[in-house]
């Protein structure tokens, strides 16, 4: 199910050991805003699949997956009221740019520039 | 060759050459909808739910994700999705899970949304509509559209975009107020289809309570994946329209999309999997600028929150605190009649025609208005009912006015009905009272009766008087005349000039 894992997964089947292409460099750097930076940043990847490759050791045949520890907890209802907000000063605090009340932000987002437009050690691998 | 030409539903000129020579198109129309969930507070935080509010005042640390919150499940949320789901004949999942959806914007301060992508509150459902054929009232046919799944997730916020400054404007009050996302197969073929599936699933939502579905006010929000293809060969390529904003709407954009993707494939061109617009001024659907591409929502287990177990009668735990749990036979006990049922009942209750009890219920509070009536007047409901829909609703929908806001309350309407039941006044008499009472001067309609003269009673004695009158001097007796004058004046009230009347009825009886 390709979609369903953590972002920093890339999926590599047994054990060979696989390495991160250049286009799932630049497909990451676009999802998650994170700036391998340099040959070394792509390295702690690199070395972060292997030890999580790890789990592929154990054998899970006839086990349901457990996405949380806390799959034998209740979930805790809440009663409907309305017990929180009214903080707007608060919250305001934090913005960097605010206008009567409203938080400002950039116009729509502003994607990451492709790949051969970027300043990017990616680009001559 | 001559051309001829045929205009279909949207007064588009079709060649008909070039319907022949071509294989038909099959339109696929499937729907998301979204329903904001009628509750106080929000899915996972005690912040109120309000439409209209001061930006920012309807916010929590939790709703402005800042760091150390957590998400705390609002169990009336989850009611209201089960009381859904049942009302939609769906299988509720009694053990659900919470999943985080990754994409970056601006009104969506975590970075993702918590929803349920991988095992929904309910599944597999169904909802039937109906629709008029050829835009005849009187014939009806039923059709139904499998629901594939329910889920629970938070709204985001507002943006408000500030083309002029480049920037965009953040209100936070509606992130994270409960939604249910409701999910259609692509059972359904045109936007006709669609408007009346929306409907209906927006009348069930009001009856059960669970939302409150105003379109206008972005509680009930439609996205549509329309697509064409021939028969017999795989489903076309689909593109996604939103921005609809009425049911209306709904119908133009997923009709306009339908021809626009067939005229395109016929000019040989390729249909692009994209997201549209629809521009309700031009009627059209245009291209969305703010999409980068396929998204790739990296969708994981919501870490902060244990599955969602729901219980029934024979599965309930002893010594469980009651508050605690959720009793899906308890809900099902309680549902409401559903708008299907209400419409069964009023025909069979009243002996109308399925057609009207279609209207009733299709305006807010007309069934109610009318059983009213009914109640307070001899006139039998098959009559009453006519009134109710051809006086009284072409009335309030000419003034613009809802059921809540008509000046003739069901009383006074109920008091005239009596006045023609019991043959005080005619039916061309009640029509002009009625037309007196919308002025909503006060007045009863036995005051206007008295005012104009409309009892039928006089009418009635005047009017045999007058065809003796008639008869007579047709037989020769010209005294008679006198008596016509005195007819005119009383019903002049006095007012005419008894010469130029003596005049006028000697000229009209030579005739």
């Amino acid at each position: 199910f390709l979609n369903f894992f953590f972002f920093f997964f890339v999926r590599i089947d047994g054990f060979v050991q696989q390495k991160v292409s250049v286009e799932v460099l630049d497909h990451l750097e676009h999802l998650a805003l994170v700036d391998f930076r340099d040959s070394e940043g792509v390295e702690r990847l690199q070395k972060a699949i292997q030890f999580a490759d790890q789990l592929q050791e154990v054998n899970t045949d006839g086990v349901e997956p457990m996405d949380s520890v806390l799959e034998d907890r209740c979930l805790y209802l809440r009663e409907d009221d309305v017990t929180e907000g009214n903080c707007t000063k608060e919250l305001l605090e934090n913005a960097r740019e605010k206008l009567e009340e409203y938080f400002v932000a950039p116009p729509g987002n502003i994607p990451l520039p492709k790949l051969e437009e970027r300043e990017t050690f990616l680009q001559g691998s | 060759m001559t051309f001829f030409f045929a205009y279909s539903e949207q007064y588009h000129i079709v060649p008909i050459a070039s319907l022949l020579h071509l294989a038909p198109w099959i339109p696929v129309v499937g729907l998301e909808i979204h329903a904001q969930i009628s509750s106080n507070s929000k899915l996972f935080s005690g912040s109120q739910v309000q439409f209209a509010a001061p930006p920012n005042s309807l916010v929590s640390f939790f709703d402005a994700s800042l760091p150390g919150t957590l998400p705390v499940l609002n169990r009336r949320c989850v009611e209201a999705a089960v009381m859904t789901g049942l009302a939609l004949n769906c299988s509720i999942n009694k053990k659900s899970l919470f999943d985080r959806k990754h994409y970056f914007y601006a009104d969506l301060p975590a970075g993702y949304q918590i929803t349920q992508q991988r095992v929904p509150i309910a599944v597999n459902g169904s909802l039937s509509y109906s629709l008029c054929i050829d835009n005849k009232m009187s014939q009806m046919v039923t059709k139904t559209v499998r629901i594939k799944q329910i889920q629970l997730e938070q709204d985001s916020g507002k943006s408000l975009h500030d083309d002029t400054r480049c920037q965009t404007l953040v209100d936070l009050n509606r992130a994270g107020v409960g939604l249910m996302e409701v999910v259609m197969e692509p059972d359904m073929c045109c936007g006709e289809e669609a408007a009346a599936a929306v409907r209906e699933l927006q009348l069930i939502l009001q009856t059960l309570g669970s939302s409150q579905a105003v379109m206008a006010e972005g509680q009930l929000r439609v996205d549509a994946n329309v697509s064409v293809h021939h028969p017999g060969e795989p489903y076309g390529v689909r593109t996604e329209v939103k921005n609809i904003n009425s049911i209306r709407f709904l119908a133009k954009a997923v009709d306009y999309e339908i021809q626009r993707q067939i005229e395109e494939l016929e000019n040989g061109g390729t249909i692009l999997n994209e997201t549209r617009a629809f521009d309700s001024k031009l009627g059209c659907t245009v291209p969305m600028r703010d999409k980068e591409g396929k998204q790739d929502y990296r969708f994981m287990p919501e870490p902060n929150l244990p599955p969602l177990i729901l219980y029934d009668t024979k599965s309930l735990p002893a010594n469980m605190n009651h508050q605690q749990v959720i009793n899906i036979d308890w809900i099902q006990e309680r549902l409401p009649d559903l708008p299907s049922v209400k419409r069964e009942k009023l025909v069979e209750q009243y002996g109308i025609l399925p057609e009207h009890s279609f209207t009733l219920l299709n305006e807010d509070g007309l069934a109610e208005f009318f059983e009213s009536v009914v109640k307070q007047t001899q006139m039998k409901p098959k009559k009453v009912i006519g009134w109710i829909l051809n006086d009284l609703l072409s009335y309030l929908k000419q003034h613009s006015l809802t059921v809540k806001e008509s000046p003739v309350s069901s009383i006074l309407l109920a008091d005239l009905l009596n006045l023609l039941e019991k043959k005080e006044i005619s039916s061309t008499a009640a029509k002009r009272v009625l037309a007196e009472l919308w002025k909503g001067e006060g007045k009863t309609p036995l005051e206007i009766v008295k005012e104009q003269k409309l009892e039928l009673l006089q009418d009635q004695k005047e009017l045999e008087q007058i065809c003796q009158a008639v008869m007579a001097i047709k037989a020769g007796n010209r005294k008679v005349l006198n008596k016509l004058i005195g007819l005119v004046q009383r019903k002049t009230q006095g007012r005419s000039n008894p010469v130029l009347v003596k005049q006028l009825l000697e000229k009209k009886l030579s005739e």
